[in-house]
């Protein structure tokens, strides 16, 4: 016979001998129970905090992979351990961030190396995003493939890419180089040189990112309201005049969104750079930035409280970078 | 009452725990027995790309078989092998039972920080495996504070690589001195526009090993007796600009300046460079066919002669260690006993593995796969080494890196005088920092 009473505990095998079967006919959930039982007191307790007991399983895996690691980070950053963490090591006070901010030897190259880097990519992967997204704006034939064929620089892994790109702009036994040699074109150094080699790595990271950008754009222009365009169309605007002043105006929080995401990656790229240029940004540390500088403080010299002090102040730049784009995002909008 | 702040709290309990823990990961593991049963235990061994771990590889199934015990590889390359120690040893792990490592570049680091365990005992208990069979020089390569913590599997030394068919075609010599062999490479260039007189290694860190031979054929040194950076003196400086020199001059390709031996021995093994003096164990990867192009036609010979005479290094390049903090030293140990043995050192010698056992060196047996002129290379080699290719120092390599910053100046046809006077405060600063 089945009991009126709703939820699992309304069951005889699962209310437990302490309490009594609720009756036929019962409308209260609670009837018939003791309200002070283990159980009741419990689900009072988790009803009361449930957002908590929801968010928890979250909260504990964000302070487990983030919080810890990012406050353990600062903590070795006011200390002077190096070698091995398990050796004694003490607090050095801003030691660390004094030693990072006044080398110009490795340091300060870096900063710079990283903001050209990530100017010079995200730059021209907008231009080309927004290209590429406007092309497949509108629909037209084969457009699945050629969308599917924009994509796939960016399945692919980046360290395959950057071994890729290692040998085809090797500088004797290249194709990029047997490729010029066909229109003329002496060969190139590229990577091998340490003035064009982040400029190289530049350009690889433009082809593989470019269709993410893309993505995001084409996203933002599809969910376009149609009316403005039309109207300016109507008002007689060229193409150019509708791009510039009705799409990109439209587009804005679309092509800001790009920009931060796109942007924070591009600072924090490691992965094609590693593979194509080794430890140290090459011989020269001529693709040297934070991140790379960083790892090899940390595997490379064990100056754990030097790389960590280093993250920090890089941490603190990208910190910096997102609250300036937010920033011009909100004084806009206002 | 003061209150703390919730932040200063949670970071406080943070680290605390995370000290606790590793407090708890990083205790040491029980001791290892000599003669303990291992049957059923597994042995995870951490080995670097070489042709030794190729080698042991086939042996292992008999080591198996014999003791009950499995073992379990890990393959690396020797940056990503490094990378691991570095985070797994440094958080003291158990899953990692013996070590194959650098004593060159990482013994004092890893001996001083505790992650080596004391197999002093453990060596010098059986006789008839026998440590007093080890070569003197690669032997004291891994001991640390007279305590043995490593034993050495692999030794090495550098050797002149060259093409016999070129040299011919040019009626050259062999070059006996350095001298020769610039003037050797910028013949068999001429010659042949394609091909690179020498091809050596280029990147920072990595040419440093190779370097050291001419270095010390010039009568330089990293450090002085005092302790402080002989890299300045004339002799370095001269090493430094000839090292630069020999590969810019003698070649029509672009240099690429990320150059360690697979790439420079890729050169060579297509058949596009005459000479390359580099590590004499990775020689398989001249000879071997399905590698090398010019495998018929590689020759063998002495490190040449500079001002100071003929000075490459004699080291212990790879050795085995057990990890402090495994709970399982005792199938470590054992497992080690066995890859260090006579038998199987013999067995590796004769498949072109030098190891560092004096009896097998004086084993004919073990020497049959060597080519004849390679062997009398080694010889030669042995008697004029040094014991040491890079700064013995704890951070090699960030020691390498500055040392290394001259050789890619020079390759580069930079102002050498001005790379070195650099190098030369910045290792005279590293040295007064890198204290025990």
């Amino acid at each position: 016979m089945r009991s009126n009473a709703s939820g699992p505990a309304a069951g005889p095998a699962s209310a437990g001998p302490a309490a009594p079967s609720p009756g036929r006919g019962t409308t209260s959930f609670h009837q018939g129970r003791d309200p002070n039982s283990r159980r009741e007191r419990f689900s009072r307790w988790a009803n009361k905090n449930r957002k908590w007991l929801l968010a928890g399983p979250s909260v504990i895996f964000v302070i487990a992979l983030l919080v810890i690691p990012l406050a353990w980070t600062v903590f070795l950053s006011f200390t002077d351990a190096k070698r091995s963490i398990r050796r004694p090591f003490g607090f050095n006070g801003v030691e660390n961030y004094t030693t990072a901010l006044t080398d110009t030897a490795r340091f300060w190259p870096s900063v710079g190396r990283t903001f050209a880097f990530t100017a010079g990519a995200l730059t021209f992967e907008l231009i080309l995003g927004m290209v590429v997204a406007l092309l497949l704006w509108k629909p037209f034939r084969g457009q699945g493939v050629v969308r599917t064929i924009v994509l796939l620089p960016l399945v692919a892994t980046p360290v395959a890419v950057g071994m890729m790109w290692r040998l085809l702009f090797e500088p004797n036994i290249g194709f990029i180089n047997e490729m010029l040699s066909w229109v003329g074109i002496p060969p190139q150094p590229w990577l091998a040189d340490p003035s064009t080699s982040l400029a190289t790595l530049t350009f690889v990271d433009i082809w593989q990112w470019t269709p993410m950008v893309a993505l995001i754009l084409l996203a933002g222009l599809t969910g376009l309201p149609e009316e403005p365009i039309e109207a300016a169309k109507v008002d007689g605007a060229d193409a150019w005049q509708r791009f510039w002043f009705v799409i990109v105006p439209l587009s804005r929080p679309v092509i800001i969104a790009a920009v931060l995401l796109r942007g924070i990656d591009a600072l924090k790229t490691f992965d094609i750079l590693y593979a194509t240029k080794g430890k140290g940004g090459g011989s020269f540390h001529d693709v040297e930035t934070l991140n790379v500088y960083a790892y090899g403080l940390s595997f490379d010299y064990n100056e754990y409280g030097l790389a960590s002090a280093v993250l920090v102040l890089f941490f603190l730049m990208i910190l910096l970078v997102i609250w300036v784009l937010q920033m011009q995002r909100k004084g806009k909008q206002s | 009452m003061k209150h703390t702040s919730p932040v200063v709290r949670f970071l406080a309990v943070a680290t605390t725990t995370a000290l606790a823990l590793g407090m708890v990961a990083c205790s040491s593991g029980p001791a290892a027995e000599d003669d303990g049963d291992i049957k059923d235990t597994t042995i995870r061994v951490t080995l670097a790309n070489h042709v030794w771990t190729e080698t042991i590889k086939d042996l292992i199934p008999e080591f198996e078989e014999e003791t009950g015990a499995k073992v379990e590889i890990t393959q690396l390359a020797e940056d990503q092998l490094s990378d691991q120690y570095n985070v797994k040893l440094n958080a003291g792990t158990d899953e990692i039972d013996v070590l194959m490592y650098r004593p060159l570049q990482e013994n004092k680091l890893f001996a001083s920080n505790g992650y080596l365990a004391d197999l002093t005992d453990l060596v010098e208990k059986d006789k008839d495996w026998g440590w007093s069979d080890f070569q003197e020089g690669p032997a004291s390569l891994t001991s640390w504070d007279d305590k043995v913590v490593g034993v050495p599997i692999i030794t090495e030394r550098t050797v002149l690589y060259y093409r016999k068919d070129l040299l011919e075609a040019a009626g050259l010599e062999v070059p006996a001195t350095l001298d020769d062999l610039e003037a050797a490479a910028a013949a068999i260039h001429e010659a042949n526009p394609d091909v690179a007189g020498y091809i050596g290694r280029t990147a920072k860190s990595a040419a440093v090993t190779q370097f050291s031979a001419f270095l010390f054929s010039y009568g330089g040194a990293w450090i002085n007796d005092d302790g402080t950076s002989a890299i300045g003196s004339d002799e370095a400086r001269a090493a430094y600009k000839f090292y630069g020199d020999l590969i810019r001059d003698h070649t029509s390709a672009t240099i690429n300046p990320e150059m360690s031996w697979p790439e420079a021995f890729a050169v060579f093994q297509q058949g596009n460079a005459a000479f390359i003096a580099d590590a004499d164990s990775l020689y398989k990867n001249m000879t071997d066919p399905s590698q090398s192009t010019v495998s018929e036609n590689v020759g063998f010979a002495p490190f040449p002669e500079g001002p100071a005479g003929s000075k490459p290094y004699n080291v212990a390049a790879w050795a085995l260690a057990v990890n402090e903090t495994t709970a399982n030293k005792t199938g470590a140990w054992q497992f080690i006993k066995w890859a260090t043995s006579k038998e199987t050192t013999l067995k590796m010698a004769q498949l072109g593995v030098s190891g560092a056992r004096t009896s097998v060196w004086d084993d004919p047996e073990a020497k049959s796969d060597y080519p004849e002129e390679l062997l009398e290379a080694i010889k030669i080699n042995g008697e004029n080494g040094v014991g040491q290719d890079r700064p013995l120092v704890i951070q090699v390599a960030k020691a390498r890196e500055i040392v290394g910053g001259p050789i890619v100046e020079s390759i580069a046809g930079g102002d050498v005088d001005a790379a070195v006077d650099t190098a030369d405060s910045a290792f005279a600063e590293f040295l007064t920092q890198d204290e025990e």
